[in-house]
């Protein structure tokens, strides 16, 4: 009876009825998204009529109405572009004035940055022990591709430029700041007060100064620092700045994710009988230094971008290339096409590392902001 | 015997850590010392100077852009004051276009329109991921290669756009002026003491003021209608158009204009990261909660939701405009002389390096000391109070 009655119900149950049309699919997501009142509606009426003016032309401009052959400006009679001088140059854009017939080594020097980068920023990474231990003597094998030594004939330093310029700024910078920012993370949190306020003085100095000062004094000052008859590579005297100046901003990262380690993380490495270097290198900085790989990676992007900032001394990376171009009578005007060109490569890198370092944030669950200055 | 004293003392954490810092102290001394007998010799090898007299020597060179009067026969001392004030007029007027654009950005980046978000961030990536002495270039670039003084670009027949900058009319202040001015700031002060103690009142009685009807009746009708009542208090000089170049009204040179534009909207989409981010740190329950109060929707936003905002957003958001302020220091790319251009001129003219380095860094680092002296002000006022 009861079960009868059950099926009664059962047979009469209505399926639910059909959201009405323009709730759903297209339509309802047009309504939601774009048209939901009259402010909004109007809004994106004014947004598309902009679009509309921007995209086509832009398009029409970069590739339909551009010219991308020619010996020099004159050639170029389009309305559109003017890329006929990237056949010419891409060679300057990334190598600067390093000799044509060597290319090859800072080419392969960056190839192999790519296993030795991987295993640092993936998990699941094949081999991963070996790329690491590659990963340690890469430096020097770099290094070796790019001066020269072992049979490959010396490339004066002054000779290099171009993106390749940027690209060695920064990572050296990065990769040298790493360890100074342990310390000095590590001697801002110290108990002994002469070590904490020369690592917090020297952090606050640096970080409260634009990096271009620091340029100049790494150009001017630091000849006249050493001894009179000692002279110093210039691009080594930017590397030594630039590593100073992303150290303090490293440290401030680095403080972060010791700060983000529970303190009883400490107390245990304590009771474990740990004195205080064995503590910080088995227990703490591997935890610490894993939850700032997202905040590294910013601080890499800031200086990444700020590399740029060579120029101002007389060094030629990609953008002193650029200014230079711009310059050239044979190239006379042609700005807006090179500087978007330059704007491509930081972005492409730039973009795809903030990204990278997000996705990092959201699988570990932290935060890697650095506040780092441009 | 002694071993044992030693092992002692090394065993003692307070020993050990006076002999830590010792040996700190020993380094530093000796590097300090290093590098301060290397830079006697090689000053002396130069047969360079040192100190600060230089200053009042006279700067050969001069400084188009200016706020106060500067020529070559004027002294170095009174360039980097003309470069100081240059840094902070740019860093001004970056600071104030970049709250505009920051928080106009923030706000549409959380749109519930899909296009507007899309657009804003759009711009907001490309223009954090894209260096910033480049955008300076850029922009630098793309106004000098404007069209040239006779074919300025009109823009309602006032502003006149050319490859030397931007002119427009300049404001005459009769002495008129002066009351309406003062009328303006009396009510300024009438207006805070009338909320202030409406307030008062409010949280004693439960009555509420009109105050904002009061505060228009002052700051706005009173200073207006006497501006119209005065004869003419304020004038525009529009600039007048000769056969090559303009006679009157202000220019802004294409260096400023270039800078100002890129350090506005490069920090601004900073500044709308950070005001998103305040507006999401808002939980929902609180804009509930509000509601539930009985609170109308701009009573929720003005009360509930950004007083909680702000606590996000002001400390980072200060941060920025000193970013903002140091980077106003890629000037030197594009000559704009502000305080590190005119240093490096100088520096180039008299050969005193150590004392114009010296100058720099304790500007920009007592600008940096001052402003975080008041985030940690404002940090303490806003903090949560638990009770």
């Amino acid at each position: 009876m009861n079960s009868t009655f059950q099926n009664n119900t059962k047979k009469k149950r209505i399926a639910p009825r059909a959201p009405p049309i323009g709730s759903t699919g297209a339509i309802g997501w047009l309504r939601q998204n774009l048209f939901s009142n009259i402010f909004n509606s109007l809004l994106t009426l004014i947004c598309i009529y902009g679009l509309i003016l921007i995209i086509p032309a832009g398009i029409d401009w970069v590739f339909l109405s551009s010219q991308f052959t020619g010996d020099n400006r004159f050639a170029c009679q389009n309305t559109g572009a003017c890329w006929a001088w990237i056949d010419q140059r891409t060679g300057q854009f990334l190598f600067g004035f390093y000799p044509e017939q060597e290319r090859w080594r800072p080419f392969l020097a960056f190839l192999l940055l790519i296993p030795a980068l991987a295993p640092w920023l993936f998990d699941r990474v094949p081999a991963q022990k070996y790329l690491r231990i590659f990963s340690v003597v890469y430096p020097v094998i770099a290094t070796i591709l790019l001066v020269g030594g072992f049979g490959l004939p010396n490339v004066a330093s002054d000779k290099f430029g171009g993106f390749m310029l940027n690209l060695i700024v920064g990572l050296s910078g990065i990769v040298l700041s790493l360890p100074v920012g342990v310390l000095l993370a590590l001697g801002r949190r110290s108990r002994l007060p002469l070590v904490k306020w020369v690592c917090i003085g020297f952090i606050e100095i640096v970080r409260g100064v634009p990096l271009i000062t620091l340029l100049f004094v790494s150009n001017i000052l630091l000849p006249i620092f050493l001894p009179p008859d000692a002279t110093l590579d210039s691009v080594v005297r930017v590397i030594i700045m630039v590593t100073a100046f992303a150290s303090a901003y490293m440290a401030e990262v680095i403080r972060g994710g010791l700060q983000a380690i529970p303190s009883g993380q400490y107390e245990a490495a304590k009771a474990m009988g740990l004195n205080y270097f064995q503590s910080m290198r088995l227990v703490i900085l591997p935890q610490a230094l894993r939850i700032s790989i997202p905040g590294i990676v910013n601080t890499f992007i800031g200086l990444f971008k700020d590399t740029t900032l060579v120029i101002v001394i007389g060094l030629f990376d990609i953008l002193g290339i650029a200014n230079a171009m711009v310059a050239n009578p044979d190239w006379l005007g042609l700005s807006t096409e090179t500087y978007v060109f330059v704007a491509s490569f930081f972005f492409v890198i730039c973009f795809s590392m903030s990204r990278y370092s997000m996705w990092l944030e959201r699988r570990l669950g932290t935060k890697g902001s650095t506040g780092w200055s441009s | 015997m002694l071993s044992i004293k030693a092992r002692d003392l090394w065993l003692n954490p307070r020993s050990r850590g006076l002999f830590f810092q010792l040996l700190v102290l020993l380094s530093l001394a000796s590097f300090l010392a290093f590098i301060s007998a290397n830079t006697i010799a090689n000053l002396q090898k130069a047969g360079l100077t040192t100190g600060f007299d230089f200053l009042s020597n006279q700067a050969f060179f001069d400084i188009n852009q200016r706020l106060i009067s500067f020529s070559s026969q004027s002294s170095f001392g009174r360039a980097l004051v003309v470069g100081l004030l240059n840094t902070v007029l740019v860093s001004s007027l970056g600071i104030i276009a970049a709250t505009i654009i920051g928080f106009l950005a923030g706000m549409l980046r959380l749109s519930k329109n899909w296009l507007v978000s899309r657009i804003v961030t759009t711009y907001v990536e490309v223009t954090r991921n894209v260096p910033l002495l480049l955008q300076i270039i850029f922009w630098w670039a793309t106004f000098t290669s404007l069209p040239r003084v006779r074919d300025s670009i009109e823009i309602f027949e006032v502003f006149f756009l050319n490859n030397r900058g931007l002119r427009g009319p300049s404001p005459i202040f009769e002495q008129s002026f002066f009351w309406v001015a003062l009328v303006f700031l009396v009510g300024m002060f009438a207006t805070f003491a009338v909320s202030h103690w409406s307030r008062r009142r409010q949280m004693e009685t439960g009555k509420t003021l009109p105050v904002f009807p009061i505060g228009f009746l002052l700051l706005v009708f009173l200073p207006v209608m006497l501006f119209w009542g005065l004869d003419e208090p304020l004038a525009w000089e529009l600039p007048k158009r000769t056969r090559f170049n303009f006679i009157g009204g202000i220019n802004i040179t294409p260096e400023l204009l270039a800078l100002w534009v890129a350090l506005a909207t490069y920090t601004g989409a900073f500044i709308s990261e950070i005001v998103r981010a305040g507006i999401l740190s808002v939980s929902v329950g609180q804009t509930e909660a509000a509601q539930s109060l009985g609170l109308r929707n701009k009573q929720t936003m003005r009360l509930v939701i950004l007083p909680q905002a702000f606590r996000v957003i002001i400390p980072p958001l200060t941060s920025q405009y000193l970013n903002l302020t140091k980077n106003s220091s890629l000037a030197v790319a594009i000559g704009y002389q502000d305080l590190v251009s005119i240093g490096g001129t100088i520096l180039n003219q008299s050969g005193h390096a150590l004392e114009i380095v010296a100058i720099w860094m304790a500007v920009y680092l007592s600008l940096s000391l001052a402003t975080s002296a008041y985030m940690n002000w404002y940090n303490k006022r806003i903090s949560l109070v638990e009770r």
